[in-house]
């Protein structure tokens, strides 16, 4: 693994070789059948298609509606094949293989059927191939050659569809119903790949047509996945990219940069221009789906708002001047030497993002540590999933979530607490409902009806707890409560796997009266029967898994729901196996990494505190720094010192701590109060608005290194086009970082995973050829597991023993009145993506062009409130004007809005409350009034006026959207 | 930073830990967790608190772990 080292100049992406298409899926099954395929012997699992047989055995057999990727549908008739001793022409696709029989893909009466079943499609097809999209691409096209189809007899007068209508109303592909063959992999391929069902064959014989339910596709249940445009054998769904740019010409492996699901694409290139991002086949997470985000929202990257020159300005109200990289380093440099000097070490800091690759986090905390010589390093995971590192570290010994995704086929009870796959974690989300289709039962803890509720096609959940924001931690006493008098619990697992004393300790607390279902019935607002039901069905359902988001972790006590939920797990024995374990789905793209990379104040890689001597040691002789043993400042302290000015120099790596943390008025006042801040983005965010230097970053197209999903599933980053600011972001820091007088010489971002393996015992074998020769690894990958550890705690925790902990329930501060009677929740929306700096800047902007209000029909009427009113959002923090939304999706007494524009203010309501053990903000739980009004609040007017002016220092036109 | 920020975090913090039936052990959690994640300078401010304020507003639990555990 260590012969060889890459620098910018030798590394080359390994070549993409596409797998064949196999025409059926694969099957598993121990028992052998022995077939020969045009005179030669094969050996295949039972219940293989003679079609996939014969793609294994080398042997392409003509086809048209079969795929791969979705179950054979046997209706094109061109895959037909001859059996010696049987009837007739069996469709390859359809027909599974049998003991000892022989299969003839190719005779002359296959030929002469397959020829005037191409005849007949060709007869009713344009034939403008040397101008059509697909060109070169089409299956239908490769077919009439492989056939030898050379003429159609019928001419092509007869009635016809080649005037069929275009769709084109969505804005990433068109759909030509003219050059459709009706071959329903599109259809099939929405119900089985997506699973939303939004396409269907409407009418009969010649009359039938792919339709979107009879509507156009934007006013469809489409979501824009592209599963059906991938499926479609010719040019009828196209990338609209495809029809503007051509075919593409290479093609280069690379990792999604969107949410936690972490989906692997080739980005299909012609030189330096992405033509089209295809998900790959073979990619670990995705398996070849992908959603609206990865697979299309990705114009960002080189849309007119990205900044590409480095900016500085002495102070926050002067204009931004452009200057070389090296006058911006060296200012910046010198301003962190100034500050240092004036207000000492600790008065300075850094955050880095989840959005950063691993190895860039890597050397910004390594920056901070070593050069800046403080702690004070933390990762926008503080405000999201610090509860879940945390919570799972004290419980099961490592701070990670426990499974693979596919660990979700052999789940048979599955739990999904505060999480919105559908929305959030989509390419996930498909693969749950395909195991829910499947038969697997589902229970939701959600305060509002997410889309799995019943909103989605085939789908529903058994139990529903629509709990009220903020008392996760009584419903999951209940639920423990009910596994424990009922004698529910999996003793031989807690006896064999567990701390016996912590076991006893939480059993007796959780058997109290006051945890029971009925104590708690009136707290949560959920009825004591359903809880029990949900527990017992969970306890004895076979395997049981939890799923959970940041309606987990975002509360005060949010991390004594993650204990809670692992101690539910350890009790009912869904631990260490597939199909089971807890399983945070993580928002961002690295979140994993971002943490693992000891991007938080209290450890360095590998969750190793900084007080403890033999790791700091270590570090310190890799770096030669004296290192602290003192943990630094989280995000929350280093604002709030900001304030009140003890903390002067940030630098902020593409985190945009102005939008994303809560109570904006707090963060920008300490922002404001700060002498340096720099912040390394793409785009003039909301937080670079208060910087005194920008230097511009890469996209993850332009850059080289690694993400960690939420399966920790390492996965490469490939650089398919030069960064447009001119270097990658890594390079930025160790610039930096050169300034400041300490050298940190990586010629490639593989060495800097080199010294991260070096010195962090979980990603000991892991490499950047390793992961070009196996595509991805999930750590811990090591010289016990070389080839990584797809399920964790197999044989016991990574603590040893398992311990349960005592989760006593303590209501937040955060309490409803008369003042604010109302609490408020957040969340995301499918075609947006957090903050919205990368999807804001897409056409994904039409189907989210505004962040709405969710309000109960029943709240709105005793306020006057109607579908579509203004409405002021006020809290104890501040006030924000937002469109309304009258839906029953929300329960009474609770409304819900999204986060993804800056001008909606919905962080300027969100308070300081935070988590008891990690800070991470509540920002689940608000309790606010809202009233009629007819104009935007006094936030949102000032919003207007600074960041107005802020765009212009940038002397740049920015496409933020202000509410009509 | 001020007090009652560290205060409401300390206080948090101590009702999380109320829970261990076992009061020293308790005490020693509560410590721990300040040594572990607050600054120096935060457990020092807390310190210097309970010592010239007796505590007023802090857990009783809470001021006892930082008495007799933090390290400052």
């Amino acid at each position: 693994m260590d012969d060889i080292k890459y620098t910018k100049s030798n590394y080359i992406a390994p070549k993409y070789v596409p797998s064949p298409d196999y025409g059926t899926p694969k099957k598993v099954s121990e028992k052998l059948v022995m077939l020969t395929i045009d005179g030669v012997d094969i050996s295949v699992p039972e219940g293989t298609s003679i079609m996939h047989a014969a793609q294994l055995s080398g042997v392409s057999v003509p086809k048209l509606c079969a795929t791969d990727s979705l179950e054979p549908f046997g209706s094109c008739r061109l895959c037909l094949v001859e059996i010696e001793g049987r009837r007739g022409y069996p469709a390859s696709c359809t027909t599974p293989v049998a003991e000892g029989i022989k299969v003839h893909t190719q005779t002359q009466k296959l030929a002469d059927v397959r020829r005037g079943v191409m005849e007949l499609y060709i007869s009713d097809h344009p034939l403008d191939c040397l101008t059509c999209a697909a060109n070169g691409d089409c299956e239908l096209q490769d077919m009439a050659g492989a056939v030898g189809l050379r003429e159609v007899r019928y001419g092509y007068e007869g009635e016809n569809h080649l005037k069929a209508e275009k769709d084109e109303t969505n804005p990433y592909f068109t759909f030509d119903p003219s050059k459709c063959i009706v071959c329903s992999r599109c259809v099939r391929a929405c119900e089985e790949t997506q699973g939303t069902f939004a396409l269907t064959i409407e009418g009969r014989g010649f009359g039938s047509k792919v339709s979107a339910g009879n509507k156009d596709f934007m006013d469809s249940e489409c979501v824009s996945c592209g599963a059906c445009v991938q499926a479609c054998p010719t040019a009828t769904l196209m990338e609209k990219t495809v029809i503007e740019a051509g075919t593409p010409e290479h093609s280069i492996i690379t990792t999604c940069a969107y949410c936690g699901v972490g989906c692997s694409f080739n980005a299909e290139m012609k030189g330096e221009e992405v033509v089209r991002m295809s998900p790959n086949k073979d990619g670990g997470a995705n398996h070849g789906h992908s959603c609206v985000k990865g697979r299309f929202a990705w114009g960002y990257a080189t849309h007119k708002d990205r900044i590409t020159t480095p900016m500085i300005r002495k102070n926050i109200t002067d204009p931004w001047q452009e200057v070389s990289w090296d006058e911006a380093i060296n200012y910046a440099a010198s301003e962190i030497k100034r500050i240092e000097a004036k207000y000492g070490k600790d008065a300075m800091g850094g955050i880095t993002s989840s959005r950063c690759t691993n190895e860039e986090v890597y050397v910004t905390q390594k920056l901070v540590r070593a050069v800046f010589g403080t702690n004070n390093v933390d990762t926008c995971a503080r405000v999201c999933h610090s509860p879940t590192g945390y919570g799972l570290k004290q419980t099961l010994g490592e701070s990670a979530g426990t499974q693979t995704f596919d660990s979700v086929m052999k789940s048979d009870v599955i739990m999904i607490i505060g999480a919105n796959p559908t929305d959030g974690h989509p390419v996930f989300a498909s693969q749950m409902k395909r195991r829910l289709r499947e038969g697997a039962k589902l229970i939701i803890a959600d305060p509002r009806a997410i889309d799995l509720v019943e909103n989605s096609p085939h789908v529903h959940a058994d139990y529903h707890l629509n709990l009220r924001p903020g008392t996760n931690v009584a419903l999951i006493s209940a639920l423990a409560h009910v596994v424990v008098t009922e004698g529910l619990v999996k003793e031989d697992f807690v006896k064999a796997r567990c701390e016996r004393d912590s076991f006893v300790a939480w059993r007796d607390f959780v058997a109290k009266p006051e945890n029971s279902p009925e104590a708690l019935e009136k707290e949560l607002g959920v009825k004591a029967q359903t809880m029990r039901e949900a527990a017992r069905l969970f306890a004895t359902g076979g395997n049981g898994a939890i799923y959970y988001g940041l309606g987990v972790t975002e509360h005060s006590q949010g991390s004594t729901m993650v204990m809670g939920i692992a101690n539910l797990a350890m009790a009912t024995g869904n631990l260490g196996r597939e199909g089971v374990g807890v399983n945070p789905l993580r928002g961002q793209n690295n979140v994993q990494g971002s943490c693992d990379m000891g991007s938080m104040p209290h450890e360095f890689t590998g969750y190793r505190h900084v007080s403890d001597d033999a790791t700091r040691a270590l570090f310190e002789a890799a770096w030669g720094r004296p290192l602290s043993a003192e943990p630094g400042l989280r995000i929350p302290n280093m604002l709030d010192l900001a304030g009140e000015g003890r903390f002067k120099a940030l630098y902020c790596v593409g985190e945009d701590i102005a939008q994303s943390d809560p109570n904006t008025q707090h963060v920008t006042h300490a922002l404001e109060s700060m002498e340096c801040v720099i912040v390394q983005d793409l785009f003039l965010n909301e937080t670079a608005m208060y910087a005194h230097v920008f230097f511009p970053g890469a996209s993850f197209l332009e850059k080289s290194g690694t993400f960690t999903n939420a399966e920790r599933r390492i996965s490469p980053v490939r650089r398919v086009m030069a960064p447009k600011n001119g270097f990658e972001d890594w390079e930025i820091t160790a610039k930096l970082s050169e300034a400041l007088g300490y050298s940190m010489h990586y010629n490639h971002a593989s060495e800097i995973m080199d010294e991260i393996a070096a010195l962090t015992p979980t990603f000991k074998s892991v490499s950047f050829k390793k992961l070009d020769e196996f595509g991805s690894i999930q750590w811990p990958c090591d010289d016990e597991n070389p080839s990584g550890t797809p399920t964790m705690h197999v044989d016991e925790f990574v603590r040893g023993k398992g311990k349960f902990f005592v989760t006593q329930y303590v209501p937040t501060s955060e309490k409803v009145n008369t003042k604010y009677p109302l609490i408020m929740t957040t969340g995301r929306i499918l075609s947006q993506y957090n903050v919205g700096a990368q999807t804001r800047r897409t056409k994904n902007v039409e189907w989210h062009h505004e962040d709405v209000v969710e309000i109960h029909p029943h709240d709105a009427e005793e306020r006057g409130v109607k579908e579509g009113d203004w409405i002021g959002i006020t809290s104890r923090a501040g006030e924000t004007v937002l469109r309304a939304t009258l839906t029953e999706r929300v329960q009474p007494g609770v409304i819900y809005t999204t986060f993804h524009h800056p001008e909606s203010g919905a962080n300027v309501i969100t308070t300081d409350n935070s988590d008891w053990a990690t800070n991470c903000p509540e920002f689940k739980v608000t309790a606010v009034q809202v009233t009629r009004v007819h104009q935007l609040s006094d936030w949102q007017k000032h919003y207007k006026t600074f960041s107005e002016a802020q765009i212009a220092f940038a002397n740049k036109k920015l496409s933020t959207q202000q509410p009509a | 930073m001020q007090t009652e920020t560290l205060i409401k975090m300390a206080n948090q913090i101590g009702d999380f830990f109320e829970a261990e039936p076992d009061e020293a052990q308790a005490n020693l959690e509560i410590a721990n967790h300040l040594n572990r994640f607050w600054t120096v300078d935060m457990r020092k401010q807390i310190a210097t608190y309970v010592i010239e304020e007796s505590g007023a507003g802090l857990h009783k639990q809470v001021v006892s772990a930082i008495s007799s555990h933090l390290k400052v």
